[in-house]
């Protein structure tokens, strides 16, 4: 940049200027990215200095109890899992189904057309309206009452927008001479997807359907919308039982005035975000299996 | 399946789990009628008992005291400040990241830098409320010390490092979708990076980052869990972000929480503001679908 050789005055300078602000404009631009970074940072840290001191086992196992000492996420993290594995439950089979259609059945119909925009525009309404649906049909009108059925069937509407953009994201990577293979060999349309398409994508199927349930598991807003009450002591018995959750637990003693709270809720979210990261390791694992497999 | 090709229960078969396939894709239309059903009849109900006029230009919201007042203003008020604030953070820097990630990173820089942006979007909303209570107040407060313990400063910054991701990777998607040809002209020209960035980049990635920006404001409107914890639950009709407010979500929790009997007005009142809430993201969700779209044409 100095002492350029061929000219020495006036267009040279502003060339250096342009050149200086451009590599302001990068340095700030690079900041600004890194405070970004940096507040991902100080959150874990805040959540881990608060937390790790107060995770032991007995946190693990212990129910939930007035004094802060003795208050465990048992039930919640059983309450948690419980709902999260019915919600897959419900939104799987229904979220391929409808993938499976309107890429392979629905084609350019307008009604496949008006589904599309529809799932896309359900994909960003708020989740706790979502909650004000869960509490008017499944709660009242339905009479499920605040039961883990409710809860799952709740977040499950929720998921399922994610579960079918995903999949028919991985029913497009599977090869069209696959399908043409197929019909050549006589089988009808439907043996076509059931015996080579869909085990062909199912790895990226099951990565799609475990993302959508990371981001149900954290939900909390539309559970408490449905009166997942916040003080259930004890673990779900069956679908039919009364739950409370991780995130709800965590909001429960976010809200409390006293610090020994405050800790249990930074240790409960750390049991939370280990949880997501346990699922998410998971999603990865399965996509590279899948690309190695698609490679050979 | 079924092994026998060629007969009538053969096609019987293909035409039902069409039928069955088609059934579980309806299921999305089904969920919006849904929603707009159960939130338009309590809605109903509701605007038996108070007028719109009154809830729509009603300056107190008191529904929970002795003397109710039904006006959602100071809801829609604590909703926008903290959304404002939320964009204040969320745009500028989400859209320098972007510039960043999509013209001057290299690609390996890139490769790192996305996914951890990703996490941030991934944090559950709760966490980020804990996050904005214990941390982001307390530091806060050392700089500016008329502010309250509940606020909309603190949610809102939070919410903006939330909702950044969602700026930055949509307009980095934008940015490098715009043909490389219009860059390599102005760098013919002579033009620095920044100068090909902010004059010609930006302006041709226009309405897909005002699509981007669009979403996150439908994102930040709908935000729950933060403002529930760390905003307060005060409905009152101010433009000051140092004191305690109330959103249209963290009203709806605050009720959620009670044990608030079905068929009374305070229970219906969470479906009044919950249609409000809904009539606003859907709105400007299709308005960010249709920008989009548009902005697929022009480089398609």
């Amino acid at each position: 940049m100095t002492g350029h050789p061929l000219s020495p005055d006036s267009p040279d300078t502003g060339a250096r200027r342009r050149h200086l602000l451009d590599r302001g404009f990068e340095l700030l631009a690079l900041g600004v990215l890194l405070l970004a970074l940096s507040a991902l940072a100080a959150l874990l840290y805040d959540i881990l200095s608060s937390g790790l001191g107060r995770l032991n086992w007995q946190f693990m196992t212990d129910m939930a109890s007035r004094r802060a000492s003795t208050a465990g996420i048992y039930h919640a993290l059983a309450g948690s899992i419980v709902v999260i594995a019915l919600t897959g439950a419900l939104a799987l089979p229904i979220g391929v189904a409808a993938a499976i259609y309107l890429e392979e059945y629905g084609g350019r119909s307008r009604l496949a057309r008006l589904i599309e925009i529809n799932i896309s525009n359900l994909a960003a309404v708020p989740s706790i309206i979502y909650g004000l649906l869960g509490l008017g049909l499944f709660v009242r009108a339905l009479g499920m009452d605040r039961s883990v059925m409710a809860g799952a069937s709740t977040l499950a509407l929720l998921a399922l927008p994610v579960v079918i953009l995903s999949t028919r994201e991985a029913l497009r990577t599977v090869p069209g001479t696959i399908r043409e293979g197929s019909y050549a060999l006589g089988a009808t349309k439907w043996q076509t997807v059931w015996y080579q398409v869909l085990p062909m994508a199912a790895p990226g199927i099951l990565t799609g359907l475990i993302l959508a349930l990371s981001r149900a598991i954290g939900e909390t807003a539309p559970l408490i919308t449905i009166g997942a009450l916040t003080y259930v002591p004890f673990a779900p018995d069956g679908i039919w039982s009364a739950f409370t959750v991780l995130p709800i637990q965590i909001f429960n003693w976010v809200s409390r005035p006293q610090a020994e709270f405050q800790d249990n809720a930074a240790a409960g979210i750390i049991v939370l975000l280990g949880l997501l990261l346990l699922m998410n390791a998971m999603a990865i694992f399965l996509r590279d299996r899948y690309q190695r497999r698609m490679r050979a | 399946m079924s092994n026998s090709p060629r007969t009538g229960s053969n096609r019987l078969h293909e035409w039902a789990i069409e039928r069955v396939l088609l059934l579980c894709a309806t299921l999305s239309v089904f969920t919006t009628a849904g929603i707009i059903i159960v939130l338009a009849v309590e809605t109903f109900w509701f605007l038996t008992e108070v007028s719109i006029v009154e809830f729509l230009t009603g300056t107190e919201w008191t529904p929970l005291f002795a003397n109710r007042r039904f006006g959602v203003l100071p809801l829609v008020a604590g909703t926008v400040l903290v959304s404002t604030i939320a964009m204040a953070v969320a745009l500028p820097m989400g859209l320098l990241s972007a510039i960043y990630l999509s013209e001057y990173a290299p690609a390996q820089l890139r490769r790192v830098v996305k996914p951890i942006l990703e996490i941030l979007a991934g944090v559950p909303t709760v966490v980020y409320g804990y996050f904005a209570l214990m941390f982001v107040t307390p530091l806060l407060q050392q700089f500016i010390p008329g502010l309250a313990g509940f606020n909309a400063l603190s949610p809102g910054i939070v919410m903006g490092i939330m909702i950044l991701p969602l700026v930055s990777s949509l307009s980095e998607d934008a940015m490098r979708a715009v043909p490389g040809g219009l860059r390599e002209g102005a760098y013919a020209l002579g033009a620095t990076r920044m100068q090909t960035s902010l004059t010609v980049v930006v302006p041709a990635a226009f309405s897909g980052i005002t699509a981007a920006c669009i979403l996150a404001v439908s994102r930040a409107i709908g935000e729950t869990m933060i403002v529930a914890i760390a905003a307060g639950q005060q409905p009152r009709l101010t433009a000051n972000p140092l004191v305690p407010i109330e959103t249209m979500t963290a009203y709806i929790v605050q009720v959620s929480l009670g044990d608030t009997p079905q068929g009374t007005i305070e229970y219906r009142t969470i479906f009044a503001v919950g249609m409000l809430l809904f009539l606003m993201t859907f709105t400007l969700n299709l308005a960010s679908t249709w920008l989009r779209d548009r902005f697929r044409e022009e480089y398609a």
